[in-house]
């Protein structure tokens, strides 16, 4: 069996370097503004820095995708134009977008340039591909972290393009990209900004014997003083409900997804997606690292063993979220 | 102002018993002054055979009473049985269709009108425009844009033909899932839900742990606790160009809701006043219009104090 394309992250050109060095197959990075969903401070790349970034890559035989997938805003298209006219002019491989005029503009005046659906698009079901590969020419769509791995593998069969899946690192319980909870406590949102639940509407509060996170002005965890203080992440909170008191929407989960890999690859799945432009040269060294283990014994239909990542994913508890279909 | 400003009645996004359900439409088609509304299963599918057999009766007494109808789509299709009925709803449909997800723009028929429903992402001109090309007619924008970018939007769309509609009343939509947080809540999962959606009329109300009202569940659906409101607000968005204004339903007198929207935009009723009533007609709710106006969504600002960008 192929092995699948591992796509990894990189959110500053040391951890892009780190992860070609790692064994990646593509990297994908943004450009250092709100045309990225990884809109955070000191993050994504200079147009020097995507040249150079290009470069290393290539050298090494590893493609370069860059994300231009948040909505462009009302009266100002321009800096989202010209993030795709520039991903085109610095040599990338694709660009990975969400908004509809963004498509339509990318396939009129990029139309060489390879086009990938982001996630952001909430393309779930084969129509709504087929759909973005008929008008604008969609090469790859990066599946929704709503489908089973079974209906992923009917997907495969009535689509005319690649997909790429989620397999590891931060876990969205919603839809992406169809989601403004995080603009409901702070104003900011990943459709808008770039970003959720930003660290800039953030405040740690000791009460009694308690910390308290906070996320603008409502209260998301109350912990013991002294315990892991997990980051306010809106959906990841804990809340009451209807006599229910916990984490409502999600536990403090991420997603770990390598056990599956035989089961994506038979699937019909291309790529493997790994989440963290956010996260640190070492870790993306050590998860890139991993998981192109985990691929090589995937190509050679070897069984492939639960990964020792579990202490460098975020609450310590990992999940195969929706690729199961009781997650649900 | 040009044209008169409209109202739209959105679909029930709960899940109300049928009888309930058609009651509703048959008060609003006799008493409700507002000028189409909107039918359908938009949240849930599991919803739909409840239902789904008086669309039709509540489409026709809608239409004699002079309201435009219109049938709205769901907002996650991912089951092959979502799929067939999309592509039924868009191709036997005489009715026009609000689109609710894009998965639709495989079905509808070139050039065939149809609406865009707010769970769309329609952010800037570009998509505004593309869409326009495609048949819309009428688009209600994401609720979480602030005045500024409806007023860009709005402009737009009236170069285009567009009605340019805002989310003017009833808790907003704020995120969908493949999980069932209702069924969730009740410890039960979405394929075993029992519908216990169905015990929240208006959806179930979320805390933080500090006890302040945050959210509301509503199955696979996450709104906002607080109901938005603009009836404060019209002047101000019918300057920046918005054209309709769309009311929610809610398990509430939505004919007295539509009654003091109606009688703002006419000029018949100060600002003030209208809110007080509205206040009175939902004792517990609390309003918000922060999207458009402040900082974050969940803020309430009175007009004094806005900043209009």
């Amino acid at each position: 069996m192929d092995r699948l394309e591992l796509v990894c992250p990189a959110g500053t050109p040391a951890a892009l370097r780190a992860a070609v060095d790692a064994g990646a197959d593509t990297i994908y990075c943004g450009f250092r503004d709100e045309t990225n969903a990884r809109n955070f401070p000191g993050l994504n790349f200079s147009r020097e820095e995507l040249a150079e970034g290009v470069r290393y890559a290539h050298n090494a035989g590893v493609k370069l995708l860059v994300a231009i997938n948040t909505f462009p805003r009302a009266g100002e298209p321009e800096k989202w134009h010209a993030a795709v006219d520039d991903a085109a002019k610095y040599g990338a491989d694709a660009v990975i977008l969400a908004d509809l005029g963004l498509l339509a503009y990318a396939a009129e005046k990029q139309s060489q340039l390879r086009r990938h659906l982001s996630v952001q698009a909430a393309a779930a079901n084969a129509d709504a591909i087929n759909f973005y590969v008929d008008t604008f020419g969609v090469k790859r769509v990066v599946l929704p972290r709503v489908l089973t791995v079974q209906e992923i593998a009917a997907i495969n069969r009535q689509i005319k393009c690649e997909t790429e899946v989620f397999v590891f690192g931060g876990l969205c319980v919603m839809a992406e990209g169809r989601c403004a909870l995080s603009a409901y406590a702070t104003g900011r949102s990943p459709n808008m900004n770039g970003a959720c639940s930003p660290a800039s509407h953030v405040v740690y509060r000791e009460e009694g014997s308690d910390l308290v996170s906070k996320l603008g002005p409502f209260t998301i965890n109350r912990v013991k003083r002294g315990a892991p203080a997990p980051y306010p992440t809106l959906c990841k909170g804990c809340f009451s409900a209807g006599g229910y008191e916990g984490h409502v929407f999600e536990d403090p989960v991420s997603l770990d997804a390598a056990t599956l890999l035989q089961e994506f690859a038979k699937a019909g799945v291309t790529a493997l997606k790994i989440e963290g432009r956010q996260r640190s040269r070492s870790y993306i060294q050590t998860v890139v690292r991993s998981f192109r283990e985990a691929t090589e014994a995937q190509a050679k239909g070897l069984p492939i063993m639960a990964n020792e990542l579990k202490r460098l994913t975020e609450g310590q508890t990992t999940t195969a979220g929706a690729y199961a279909k009781t997650w649900r | 102002m040009t044209a008169r400003a409209s109202l739209t009645l959105g679909p029930v996004l709960f899940n109300w018993p049928a009888d309930s359900w058609s009651d509703f439409y048959a008060r609003i088609a006799d008493e409700a002054e507002v000028d189409r509304v909107f039918l359908g299963e938009v949240v849930c599918s599991k919803r739909s055979p409840f239902y789904e057999d008086r669309i039709l009766e509540a489409a026709e007494r809608l239409q004699k009473a002079g309201k435009e109808v219109y049938l709205s789509s769901l907002v996650l299709v991912t089951l092959p049985r979502e799929r067939k009925a999309m592509k039924e709803l868009a191709e036997g449909a005489e009715l026009p269709l609000e689109v609710n997800d894009l998965t639709m723009m495989r079905y509808l028929e070139a050039g065939k009108a149809f609406a865009v429903g707010p769970l769309v992402n329609v952010y800037n001109e570009g998509t505004l425009a593309w869409l326009a090309g495609r048949g819309a007619r009428l688009v209600c924008l994401p609720p979480e844009l602030p005045i500024g970018s409806v007023a860009s939007l709005a402009a737009a769309g009236g170069k285009a033909g567009i009605d340019t509609e805002v989310w003017a009343f009833g808790r907003v939509p704020l995120a969908i899932s493949g999980r069932c947080y209702h069924a969730r809540i009740h410890g039960l999962s979405k394929d075993s839900c029992q519908f216990v959606c169905g015990e929240d009329a208006d959806g179930l109300k979320v805390e933080t742990m500090d006890g302040e009202d945050f959210l509301a569940v509503n199955g696979v659906q996450t709104m906002s606790f607080t109901h938005a409101s603009v009836l404060g607000d019209l002047e101000a968005l019918e300057a920046a160009g918005v054209t309709s204004f769309r009311l929610s339903p809610h398990d509430c007198d939505m004919v007295e809701v539509a009654r003091l929207f109606r009688a703002r935009l006419d000029g018949r009723l100060e600002a003030g006043a209208a809110m007080e009533r509205l206040g009175a007609l939902l004792p517990e709710a609390r309003f918000s219009n922060g999207f458009l106006f402040a900082d974050y969504g969940a803020e309430m600002v009175e007009k004094a104090e806005r900043q209009v960008a």
